[in-house]
């Protein structure tokens, strides 16, 4: 299980072991693809809070949390949405804080 | 001691304005004679996101209050026992408030270094375009 998800995590971000030696990975953006024989390659994703600056994250902004929150009402996990893990804490205690106001719904859509 | 607070609450749509703003007035009374200080904002009619009782949308007020934590919990029981309320949510905020004027305060600090290195670098990088700009021309 942990396996899995490890995998679908990192993606494409993995070189073999018997490859050559790391060098610096180039910072940020989307890599090249690999001559590993990958045909498609994942853009790196970034937290959306770090790039955009937003350090406080306030239940009352619905329409920020909603990014964040799936179709069935869920928090999105952060392996799908690429949310830094100090944001992503911030981000689901403000989600759970509008959901408490009826701000956003506890399951399903918002009628 | 006084913290920050927010504190929103969700009355009945039905609900007239006049008794409104004297409910606001009256918990805004007893956190001012508490030694606090508050000011809120009516957001007005919102659908909820979900039912609330017989609810399908309310009258959103927002609160920001600076009070001891007592007064704030009276409110919060004045809350409770007034009828139409629905819904009430209080948020502290000043240790939060704290966290992100310090990482403000880093962020300018770093901004005015990398200022004065890059005015400096300008005219260093400007002088190797113009170079092999000479040749070309000639």
């Amino acid at each position: 299980m942990a396996e899995e998800t490890r995998t679908a995590s990192s993606g494409g971000d993995r070189p073999e072991r018997s490859g050559p030696p790391r060098g610096p990975r180039p910072a940020g953006g989307p890599g090249g693809p690999r001559e590993g024989g990958r045909k498609f390659f994942r853009r790196k994703k970034v937290c959306k809070f770090c790039v955009e600056k937003i350090e406080a994250v306030n239940y009352k902004d619905v329409r920020l949390l909603a990014q964040f929150v799936a179709e069935s009402g869920k928090i999105t996990p952060r392996r799908l949405t690429g949310v830094c893990t100090p944001h992503q804490r911030r981000l689901s205690r403000a989600i759970k804080q509008a959901r408490n106001i009826a701000l956003l719904p506890f399951a399903g859509r918002a009628q | 001691m006084n913290r920050k607070y927010e504190l929103m609450f969700i009355v009945r749509p039905d609900m007239v304005e006049e008794e409104l703003n004297k409910l606001i007035s009256t918990l805004e009374s007893s956190l001012t004679s508490a030694g606090g200080t508050a000011k809120s904002e009516v957001w007005g009619k919102r659908r909820l996101a979900y039912k609330v009782g017989k609810f399908n949308d309310g009258i959103f007020v927002l609160m920001m209050i600076e009070a001891t934590g007592a007064a704030v919990h009276e409110v919060e029981r004045r809350l409770r026992v007034t009828e139409p309320v629905i819904k009430f949510l209080t948020v502290r905020t000043d240790e939060e408030m704290k966290r992100v004027d310090k990482i403000k305060k880093l962020r300018d600090a770093k901004k005015k270094v990398s200022a004065q290195p890059a005015a400096v670098a300008a005219p260093v990088a400007a002088t190797p375009e113009a170079a092999p700009e000479a040749p070309a021309s000639v």
